[in-house]
This record gives structure tokens, C-alpha cells and sequence, in this order.
């Protein structure tokens, strides 16, 4: 027992004597200047102040580049989106924020094929993770840097993604 | 000349001459009450503001700036909240002392208030052993808090007193020794002989070294009284959700918070008139000419000036500098600050019989 206390002290006053105790001393006064003067600068630098004036600054606010808000699908003038359906981001999400309902397309040389009904995002849900994004093998999802998200009831943060007969642009397997 | 004390001498010549002597002093005390509570709503208003804007300042923050332009008035919205919500009494507490406590806080601080010397010749109480009232007086601030942890019957209040009471009553040594450096260089304990021997020179410039060193004690000591970061253990938001005054909610928890922050300024108010002359302008020696050019500002605003500039040091202590463990406090303290103290009030002496000051 005596012996760890020994230890302890021993790891707070260095064993070099009473230098070494004047130097920390010394330090200890010395960083706390450090403080100061750090926060003494901050202090007479105003300029440098980096809140955003929210409220005030909608028009002119700047995002950063990589501010995830929601997840969203793009579609072109054409109403066509690069989604196939495989579901690769419903089995990537962790919470469940994903659904992705599929029905069978006919093509006109007559055979079945995979397309999505409805991709079902709950806002609500989402952690704002990024995996989905990561996951799409066509990038039909990115993130959009929207997040003024607040609705009067909760039903209205399930959002459908891709739009009412929207359907797979050419080429996109 | 426009000063506080023609101002006074006034009122107490048109009082003399329509009232009888007896009636004018009774009215004189309620000016002068008058006059110290209202002193107290603008200073605490004031100071709260002051903190926030140097905090946000510090932290490159933006600070209150939505109430009244460039948030003057957010202290004011503050205290409206404050006083129209409940004062609660906790079921399980001692309900007589719970509610007594924050009116001593207060009270304590009032009595502070008396023998400081806001402006040349503007003075409550002249007495000849101001410096020993004033740290008499300040002693007694600890009980508050006590009653305050003891009678709320909650844990956390309870700690934070009993670590409160720890603390004020170490720092008072190092901060009495300290102030003692200035009595035995102006061989007076009257506030205003201490600062007529200021002028030609405040006691920081003329004592040098020593004064200095006690100055720094100083300092640091009052924090610690105060209650403030980096001594702010009473409170200790992330420990003890509020320390002392958890339980204390609405109009008593404000004069706790008031209470705090006219303590920060009668602290500073005492450090000024102790190191830096109180209104005492700024003087060299017997350069004539100087010195008379200083007189032209009015002695209020050197006391007012030097007093918040001292305040100012104290919050940026608050903002820069991360809280003590309570054995950390009191080795600094009793082992540091103590010793220090103890050595410089005899350099002082040595100095004051030697004369080796200006």
C-alpha cells in the first residue's frame, strides 16, 4: 500500500530534486500566461468570430461542401432517375430509414424486369450516416444540403423519393 | 466643478435648512439606501451583461444580440423572467433557513458597500478601521452559503457548501495578508488615508516587487471568495448541477446571482482603492503639471474605471483558466499562496522601516 503511494507521489514531483520542483512551478505559471494570451487575443479579435447569423444571413448562407441534410434522388428534365431497384442502400442503412418497394416492369421485347414502385425515406429516422450514398452502385441518391425540416406532424417526414411516373433513365443497369 | 460629493453636500445643506437636523439624517439614510439598492440592480445588470458579451468575446462567440440594440437589454428581459417566476421552497427543506439564506448573501454585500470611497469626498461611513471591516464583513459571506447547502436538504447543495466553506475560509488568510502589505506601507487602516498616501503614485508602482507579489495574491484570493471559475467549486456546474443554490429557483435564486456579482465588485472596488489609488487620478512624484493635467477627469470615473478593468482581469481568469480539485485549491493555498504571503508581508515591513519604497 505505502509503496503505490509512493509511486504516485513520486509521478507528480519529478525525482530530480528541488530543480526540477521550481521548474514545474515555473510551467505551471507559464502555461496559464499562454492561456491568457490565447484568450486575450480572441479577445481583441472580433473579426475572426465564425457564427453564422442564421436567421439573418438565409439568403447569403454558405454550407460547407460535405453538410449532409437529407438524402434525395435527382431527377432529369425527362423525369428519369438512375434508382434500378436493388436495394443496396435499404440493406446498407443501420436504422431502417430505407424502403424500397419493386414491381416488375414489362419491356417491350415481353420480358420481366426489376424496377422500383416507391423508395420510401422516414427523415425521421435518418442519422444523416452517409452509408446509403456509399452504398448506391449508380449514385441515384445523394445527399441534398437542405435543413430547414421542421413539420407540424410526423407523418410528413416519410417522404417518397422519386417522383409520381418517374421512371430508369436508358443504359442504367 | 460637476462631482459626486458637491452633488451630496448639496442635498444634505437643503435638507439641514428645511428639515431639523435629527429629520434630515433620517432622510439622508433613506437616500443613501436608496442609492446603494439601485447601485446594486444597475451593477448587476450591468455585470451580467459584461460577462456574457467577454465570454462570447473570448470563445469567438457572438454573445446577446437580439434584446435592444446589440443586446443591451437582454440582462433587463432576464431579470422580468426572474421576477415573475415561482419561488419555490422545496417540501423537505428548513423553510425559514432556506429563505433567509439568500437575504445574508445580499445584506453581506450591502454592508460592503459603506466604507467604499466611490469619487473624492463621496463616502457612506469614513471609518477609521475600514480595512478591517470590510474584511470582517466579508467573512461572514461563507454563512450564507452554508445555510443556503445545509437547510435546501439535498446532497449536491450540501457538498458544494461544505467545499464553499473550505475554501473562503483558506483564501481569506492569503487575501488578508495581502491587503496588510498596503496598511503597513500607508500606516493606516482608513480607506481614505490609504488613498491620500496614493498620491503621488499608486502603492503597485511605489511598493514595487513586493506590493506587486501581494497584488497577484490578492488576486487570486478574491477569486477564490467569490466563488468564481477557476475556484468555482461551490457551484461546480458539471459536478453538482448548481452546488449551493440547486434548490433555489426565481427571485431568491437572483439575489444569490446578484449577490455574486456585487461581491465581484466589491472585491475589485477594494483591490483599486488598496493598489491602484481607488479615485486617486494618476500621479507621478511631483511632476506638477502632469499630475494636474489628470485631475481634470473626474475622480468617479478613475475609481469606475479602475474598479471594471479589474473585473474584467477576474472574468478573464474565469474564461481562461479550467477548475481546480478541491485538494489542488487548498494545496494551492496552504502551501503556495501561505507561505508566499507570509514571507512578502515581511519583506514589506523590512521595506516600509527601511524606506526603500517611493
Amino acid at each position: 500500500m505505502s509503496n503505490t503511494s509512493k509511486k504516485l507521489n513520486n509521478s507528480t514531483v519529478s525525482p530530480s530534486g528541488l530543480g526540477a520542483y521550481f521548474k514545474e512551478v515555473f510551467n505551471a505559471v507559464k502555461s496559464l500566461f499562454v492561456g491568457l494570451r490565447r484568450t486575450g487575443y480572441y479577445f481583441t479579435h472580433h473579426k475572426e468570430i465564425i457564427t453564422q447569423q442564421y436567421p439573418d444571413n438565409r439568403e447569403t448562407l454558405n454550407l460547407p461542401e460535405r453538410f449532409k441534410g437529407e438524402v434525395v434522388m435527382p431527377h432529369n428534365e425527362n423525369n428519369e432517375h438512375r434508382c434500378t431497384g436493388c436495394t443496396a442502400c435499404e440493406l446498407a442503412c443501420p436504422n431502417g430509414t430505407i424502403k424500397v418497394i419493386t414491381k416488375f416492369d414489362i419491356t417491350p421485347d415481353g420480358k420481366k424486369k426489376k424496377a422500383i414502385d416507391k423508395l420510401v425515406y422516414h427523415l425521421e429516422l435518418c442519422t444523416m450516416c452517409n452509408l446509403c450514398i456509399t452504398a448506391c452502385p449508380s449514385d441515384a441518391i445523394v445527399m441534398a444540403q437542405t435543413f430547414e425540416h421542421s413539420v407540424f406532424d410526423r407523418s410528413q417526414l416519410t417522404k417518397i423519393l422519386n417522383n409520381p411516373g418517374s421512371k430508369i433513365m436508358e443504359g442504367i443497369e | 466643478m460637476w462631482s459626486f460629493s458637491n452633488i451630496a453636500d448639496s442635498i444634505h445643506q437643503w435638507l439641514n435648512e428645511t428639515f431639523h437636523p435629527s429629520v434630515a439624517v433620517i432622510f439622508e439614510m433613506i437616500i443613501a439606501g436608496i442609492c446603494v439598492i439601485s447601485l446594486f440592480a444597475v451593477l448587476g445588470l450591468v455585470l451580467v451583461l459584461m460577462e456574457r458579451k467577454v465570454s462570447a468575446w473570448i470563445q469567438i462567440r457572438m454573445g446577446p444580440n437580439r434584446v435592444g440594440p446589440k443586446g443591451m437589454f437582454q440582462s433587463v428581459a432576464d431579470t422580468m423572467k426572474l421576477l415573475v417566476k415561482e419561488g419555490m421552497t422545496p417540501s423537505g427543506a428548513d423553510k425559514f433557513l432556506f429563505n433567509l439564506a439568500p437575504f445574508i448573501a445580499l445584506v453581506v454585500a450591502m454592508l460592503l458597500m459603506a466604507p467604499l470611497a466611490f469619487a473624492k469626498n463621496f463616502q457612506m461611513w469614513n471609518v477609521n478601521i475600514g480595512v478591517l471591516y470590510i474584511s470582517a464583513i466579508s467573512s461572514v459571506s461563507v454563512i450564507s452559503i452554508l445555510i443556503a447547502g445545509w437547510s435546501s436538504n439535498n446532497k449536491y447543495s450540501l457538498m458544494g457548501a461544505m467545499r464553499s466553506g473550505a475554501q473562503i475560509v483558506s483564501y481569506e488568510l492569503s487575501a488578508g495578508l495581502s491587503i496588510l502589505s498596503v496598511v503597513v506601507l500607508a500606516g493606516s487602516l482608513n480607506l481614505n488615508t490609504i488613498i491620500q498616501s496614493q498620491a503621488d503614485g499608486w502603492w503597485i508602482f511605489k511598493g514595487h516587487i513586493p506590493v506587486i507579489i501581494s497584488f497577484i495574491i490578492f488576486i487570486i484570493a478574491v477569486t477564490a471568495e467569490t466563488n468564481r471559475a477557476p475556484f468555482d467549486l461551490a457551484e461546480a456546474e458539471s459536478e453538482l448541477t448548481a452546488g449551493f443554490h440547486t434548490e433555489y429557483s426565481g427571485m431568491k435564486f437572483a439575489l444569490f446571482f446578484l449577490a455574486e456579482y456585487v461581491n465581484v465588485f466589491i472585491v475589485c472596488a477594494i483591490g483599486a482603492t488598496l493598489f491602484f489609488g481607488g479615485w486617486m487620478p494618476f500621479h507621478i512624484g511631483h511632476w506638477q503639471s502632469f499630475n494636474h493635467v489628470m485631475d481634470f477627469i473626474p475622480s468617479s470615473l478613475w475609481f469606475f474605471g479602475k474598479t471594471f478593468f479589474l473585473i474584467f482581469v477576474i472574468m478573464w481568469f474565469r474564461w481562461t483558466f479550467p477548475r481546480l480539485r478541491i485538494d489542488q485549491l487548498l494545496n494551492l493555498e496552504w502551501k503556495y499562496l501561505l507561505p508566499i504571503s507570509l514571507f512578502n508581508i515581511l519583506l514589506v515591513t523590512a521595506m516600509a522601516i527601511a524606506g526603500w519604497y517611493f
